[in-house]
Parts: structure tokens; sequence; C-alpha cells
């Protein structure tokens, strides 16, 4: 089939966005879940607001308004790839954050107590015992997560970025061939996830919960 | 020499007065027992004493420190007061051996080769050597505790908090970890310890505080105050435990 050298070419885009994205979102999550858990009110409410923006407006409105809408500013200009990168980012930022708050709340008292009753600080009680514990609960729902942000990728096509969805259509207008294009389309989809769920099942069992 | 100096210590929830003005002086070496009925306000007494609850009014004055004043640093501090809590709360994502060796080498700066030779060291005290390697999930509840323990030992307190240290555990388990209390005791470890143990308050104990509703209703020798309390509500509580 002369379709899948276009069809693969997409694939390697999908999965370029996908990563700088997802690591990218991740950053922001983690950051703004602190900012969300911090004791200082200011610092609070920028975290509120950002999550509340981002969970409240749809993802595509999002991507018009960072390609479209900042580049008809004149002191900005990004590329489609620029624009996709940081919509799926930012959307993925703001669930991730939920995420991590609620991960971390959930933690038991006890914890925190033992590691400041020994004389860690807050920061340390935090990054050594606090996080690891919660991360590896949080996996199975960070998974979700960069699953549903995956498939948000595929929303990219409609600024022209060159993603697998995208490289779909031109495929099918240079061959015709929708019903096969599209079911492969949807198949490499599908693979791709099929590997997320593989390693993150690898990785919940390489850090078992003890 | 006075060890920890409590001066008018109250703690309020809200409207709700859970310590009315508590004075203790406790000096060093000294075993002090804290028993009293759940509600009593015994355990949030204990925690007032590392700040693990903040204090409404009054002072803790630990080796000289006023742990209350606004420029007092409370982590250096609590490096120097070990705490030992009713449901271990040890670290379930790290061995036995990574949760003793975390604080000295995250805190202080001990280098690891040192941190674990100490640490070692009190793993064989308490008797559990050969589970320095396990993690917290594979030891019983006894072993646990005698592990929290020495992991509050590592740091070197100069004074040891227990909060209930056996009231979590099976019967069977109780009586390893109150040797290790009592040896330490013996060793000259300046001790507060909370419990429903009164076998080891007038065994181990220098003296005993009966804290009721917020204020110490009583205290003294364990001998006396067991045998020949007081005050009515002491005798109405010992009434029921013993």
């Amino acid at each position: 089939m002369n379709a899948l050298p276009y069809l693969l070419e997409g694939l390697k885009v999908t999965i370029y966005i996908f990563v700088i994205a997802i690591i990218l979102g991740f950053i922001i999550g983690l950051i703004m879940a602190l900012l969300r858990l911090s004791p200082i009110r200011a610092l609070n409410w920028i975290a509120k607001i950002f999550i509340d923006a981002i969970r409240g407006t749809p993802i595509l409105v999002q991507l018009f308004f960072f390609y479209f809408g900042l580049n008809s500013l004149e002191f900005i200009s990004f590329d489609r790839t620029t624009a996709g990168i940081i919509t799926v980012a930012i959307n993925a930022g703001a669930y991730f954050a939920e995420i991590i708050r609620a991960g971390i709340q959930s933690m038991d008292k006890g914890q925190t107590e033992a590691a400041r009753s020994l004389g860690l600080t807050s920061a340390q009680n935090m990054r050594y015992i606090i996080l690891p514990q919660a991360f590896r609960r949080m996996l199975p729902t960070f998974t979700n997560q960069a699953i549903i942000s995956l498939k948000d990728t595929s929303l990219l096509s409609v600024i022209g970025i060159a993603d697998l969805t995208q490289q779909g259509q031109i495929a099918i207008a240079a061959t015709f061939k929708a019903f096969e294009i599209w079911l492969v389309v949807g198949i490499m989809y599908f693979l791709l996830i099929y590997l997320l769920s593989l390693l993150s099942n690898f990785l919940e069992r390489r850090f078992e919960l003890r | 020499m006075t060890m920890i100096d409590v001066k008018n210590l109250k703690k309020s929830y809200g409207k709700f007065e859970v310590l009315k003005d508590i004075s203790v002086e406790i000096k060093e070496k000294e075993v002090v027992c804290v028993i009293g009925a759940s509600g009593s306000g015994k355990s949030t007494f204990l925690r007032c004493l590392n700040r693990l609850e903040e204090i409404t009014a009054g002072q803790v004055i630990i080796d000289g420190q006023d742990i209350t004043a606004k420029e007092a640093n409370i982590n250096k501090i609590r490096q120097e007061v070990g705490m030992v809590f009713q449901q271990f709360n040890l670290f379930p994502h790290k061995t036995v051996l990574e949760n003793i060796i975390l604080a000295p080498m995250k805190t202080r700066g001990t280098a690891k080769a040192e941190a674990t030779k100490n640490a070692m060291e009190l793993l064989e005290k308490v008797g559990l050597k050969e589970k320095a390697d396990s993690y917290p999930g594979e030891l019983s509840g006894g072993q646990k505790q005698r592990v929290a323990i020495a992991r509050a030992l590592a740091m070197n307190p100069k004074v040891m908090l227990f909060d209930e240290p056996t009231s979590a555990l099976d019967p069977e388990m109780v009586g390893d970890v109150l040797e290790v209390m009592k040896q330490l005791a013996q060793e000259g470890m300046t001790m507060v310890v909370v419990t429903h143990e009164m076998g080891f308050a007038r065994e181990v104990s220098d003296r005993v505080l009966f804290i009721d509703e917020g204020v110490i209703a009583e205290q003294n020798v364990p001998g006396e105050l067991f045998s020949n309390p007081r005050n009515k509500r002491t005798q109405a509580f010992l009434s029921k435990v013993l």
C-alpha cells in the first residue's frame, strides 16, 4: 500500500508531540499541585485559576487561542507544532495537577509527622517520603490521563500539523481509500495506547506498593 | 539539670480548650509516664513538646531552647527530640535500614557508610539486625515499633517522646517493645511516655503524671501514685484500669 509511508511519517509526528507534551504536562502538573497545596494564599489562587480555566474550556478553543489568538498579537509568533505541544501540555498539566494534589492529600498524615519529627524539612518530606509513595498510587490515573492526551493530539490536525490523523487525510486524498486508511490509522492509535498501558503495568510492578 | 521545661502551656482547637495551663519540669535522664483517660489531652501534651501541635499559649523549653520562640529553628530542634508513634509510621517504600539512615544523612549530612554502621548497631540493640533489608510491610507490629525506636535513636536525640507505643500491638508483642524502652531508660535517656501500660509506668518511670480534662490532676513517684492516689479523679481512673 503506497499510503503507508505517509501514515508512518504522521505516526512519528504524533509520538514526538505526545512525548514532549506529556513530559511538559507532568512538570506543569507537579508545579501547579504544589502551588495548590502551598500555605501561601496567592500561590493557591494562581494554581486554582489555571486549573479551572483549562478544565473549564474545550481543548479545541485552547488550541485556536494559542495558535490563531496569540499569533494575531504582534509580539508573539508560534509555529504550529509549538502551539500544538503547548496546548496538549497545558491541558494535561491541569488534569495532572488535580491527580497529584489528590494523591498527596490521600497520604496518611502519620508519614509527614514521622518525617517532620525526625527533623526533615517540609520540602525533604515531600521529596523523600510523600511524592515517591503518592506517585506509585497515582500511576493508574496518570496512565489514564496520558491516554487521553495522546488522543487529544489528533485534534492538532485541524491547524495543519502533519500528525497521524492529518497524514491519514492526505493519504485518502491521494488514494481515495477512506475505509482502509481510517482503519489503519485507528489500529495505529490503538497499538500506541496499548504500548502505553503495557509500560504502565511494567512500572506498577517495578514500583510495587509495599 | 532541667531537660524539658513546660510553662503555662495551653492548647485550644477553636473554642475547645484541650490543655489548660500545664506547667511541668522534666529533668535530664528522668523517665516520666503520662497517664489518663482517652480524650484527656495526654497525647496532645506530648505532641506540643516537639511542636507537631502548635501551642496556643505558654512556653516549651527543651535543653535551654524555647521551641515556641519565633526565631526557633524547629527542624533543628526536632533533630534532638525523637518521637515514637502509636501507628509506627515507618516509611513503607523504604527498607528498614533506609528508614533509619534517611534522617541522619539528609538533615546532618552524615556519610552513608557511617549512618549505616550506626543503624546496624541500633538494629542489633533492638534485636532486629537480620531485618535490615526487609520492608516494613514484612514485619510484625512489635518489630515495626522497635525499628521506629531505632529510627528515632539514629538522630542521637536528647529526649525521646513515646505516644502510646504499645497500644496498636498484639498483646504478645508488647513485651519486646517495653523491654527496649526499659533498656533505654536504664541507659539514661530522658523519656516522656504516654501509655496505658501501668506495669511499665510503675516499674520503669521516675514520675507519673495523671492528666485529666487538660490539667495535671496529680503527679507523684509511681509507688505513691498507684498505691496511694490522693485526687478523687485519679482514684476513679486507676480503679478502672488496674
